[in-house]
């Protein structure tokens, strides 16, 4: 099972076919396992990651810090979850640290995330303070260099 | 013919040239060409062992080493040794660094042989074995082996070539080009023949990192009575993906490494102190990446297996290295005809398997240290190559 979501993690599109030859399985057996990993969400969707600047276009990406006051029996939960409803949101994750949540933000423009971090974010309740960082460039995400130059080099045939 | 060719050595033009030499210049010039033809790691070496290097630099690390190289070298390699197949040696006296197993294979026959002194070679063999003993004034004798044996070399195969000159058995396991490993018994049967006949063995263990299915790799020199006789080699280029490093080393008894060393200082001096930095890292903090490296090969083995018996080529399963040696009589060509048209047709380079020994013909030696997706296009354009024959 850890080596099928492995080979998946890194190419989600892999053929059943390959994927059984690779771990020395039937395809039945590798369909199986699939439809059971997605049914317990381990598995939770198949994404493509995308170089959207190369593609052309340019959205900006805030990082977010977020201080909140946690609430009575929720803690965190209850205002994590107003938070990440958002479709701007991409991500959020609870923090050790000098502030609580982190949230990923996408935009089409600067004035767009500052925007919602304004209107939308700094004021819901329990929102004590936000401190807004902008990212400059993806240099690997998710494990991807964004730009590997590490071609292969060696010669076409040695013995 | 020009005038200077009858000026080499007789030795020079003994050493027939390299059988791969016309398909590497027809397949270098295509630029869709999908290659299973290259003997070496698709990997590039892991970044904290180039990090290590590059930080030896900064620090200084450009003089010579010890002839035999950096102490401490020797000691991760004693100590890799003992961990792993409880040998014990003397990283004073029983190992030698080396530029590669390569030197370490030329030195150890020339610090073995005379004139006239035979070496038997179970083929199909990695390229070199054959050249390096000519050069050393010995005579190889090849041990043909054959696909109904999976290619294991046998004490009575071995026999049969046995004469009073016989003084060195040569062997590789696992085995580059075929992927043969051979089980203890099968060892055992060949220290017998090692020991009955008083011969020097060397083994040279290059791929023993790279065993699959829960194969554990047997050292020879760890075989009751072997480790006197034996002289043992390896490296960081196949297991540590450092091909371009340079770094092998051998382990033998203290009168083997004082002549290879006697022939190492004058000639080489010592292997690059660059190379050997980055492999005190990789000794001491490599094995979860090797492993990595290992499990992916271990997933195109399977994968390559499966597609060559798709496609009804007579194919063993690999158990060692990264090469798979299927048979291709049943297509009528030879293993030379069969990879020139391949390459022309398909633009798919593989390597004939007479160029690893006469009883290589009829096979071809596809390696799998490439991308899941070459290996799967490599596959396609060969089905597509073999329906169209």
């Amino acid at each position: 099972m850890r080596e099928l979501l492995e080979l998946l993690e890194h190419d989600a599109r892999r053929p059943v076919k390959e994927l059984a030859a690779m771990l020395n399985k039937s395809e039945f057996e590798i369909e199986d396992a699939l439809k059971k990993l997605e049914a317990n969400k381990v598995i939770m969707s198949y994404n493509t990651l995308i170089d959207w600047e190369r593609f052309g276009d340019h959205n900006v990406t805030s990082v977010i810090e977020v201080n909140v006051a946690p609430q009575r029996e929720v803690g965190f939960d209850a205002i994590a979850e107003r938070i990440y409803r958002f479709d701007e949101v991409k991500s959020v994750y609870l923090m050790s640290g000098s502030f609580d949540l982190l949230v990923i933000i996408e935009g089409q423009s600067l004035n767009k995330v500052a925007d919602f971090v304004a209107r939308r974010l700094s004021t819901i309740e329990g929102v004590t303070s936000t401190r807004s960082h902008f990212m400059l460039k993806a240099y690997k995400k998710d494990g991807t260099i964004m730009d590997d130059k590490e071609n292969d080099r060696r010669l076409v045939m040695t013995p | 013919m020009n005038k200077w060719e009858e000026n080499l050595s007789a030795a020079v033009k003994q050493v027939p040239p390299s059988g791969i030499r016309k398909f590497f210049d027809v397949a270098a010039k295509m630029d869709d060409v999908i290659t299973l033809g290259i003997g070496e790691p698709d990997f590039v070496t892991p970044w904290h062992i180039r990090e290590s290097c590059v930080y030896g630099l900064e620090k200084g690390y450009t003089s010579y080493s010890t002839n035999k190289g950096m102490p401490l070298l020797r000691k991760e390699i004693a100590a890799l040794y003992k961990r792993s197949h409880a040998l014990e040696y003397d990283p004073e006296e029983e190992i030698i660094v080396t530029v590669g197993v390569s030197e370490a294979v030329d030195l150890a026959l020339r610090a073995v042989l005379d004139q006239g002194d035979e070496v038997l070679i179970p083929e199909p063999c990695y390229v070199s074995y054959k050249a390096c003993v000519i050069l050393a004034g010995g005579i190889p004798v090849p041990v043909a082996t054959g696909i109904e044996n999976e290619f294991r070399v046998t004490a009575d195969a071995l026999e049969k070539y046995v004469t009073p000159k016989t003084k060195v058995l040569l062997i590789g396991y696992p085995n580059n080009p075929t992927g043969t490993v051979l089980t203890a018994e099968e060892l055992k049967g060949i220290a017998a023949f090692a020991q009955k006949h008083d011969l020097i063995v060397l083994s040279d263990e290059i791929y023993g990192d790279l065993t699959y299915g829960g194969l554990e790799h047997i050292c020879f020199s760890s075989l009751p009575g072997m480790k006197d006789r034996t002289i043992l080699f390896n490296g960081f280029s196949k297991a540590y993906a450092m091909t371009g490093w340079r770094l092998g080393y051998a382990l033998a008894n203290p009168v083997f490494i004082e002549a290879m060393n006697k022939i190492h200082q004058y000639t080489m001096l010592c292997a690059p102190v660059t190379a050997q930095v980055a492999g005190i890292e990789a000794l001491q903090n490599g094995d979860a990446n090797m492993h990595k490296m290992i499990h992916e090969y271990d997933r195109r083995r399977h994968l390559i297996y499966e597609g060559f018996c798709r496609m009804g080529l007579k194919t063993f399963e690999p158990k060692g290295a990264f090469y798979i040696f299927p048979n291709i009589e049943s297509t009528g060509m030879t293993s030379e005809e069969f990879v020139e048209n391949l390459l022309e047709r398909e633009h798919v380079a593989v390597i004939p398997g007479n160029a690893f020994g006469e009883c290589g013909e009829g096979f071809i030696r596809c390696s799998y240290a490439t991308s899941i997706d070459k290996i799967s296009g490599a596959l396609n354009r060969i089905e597509n190559f073999l329906k169209n024959i």
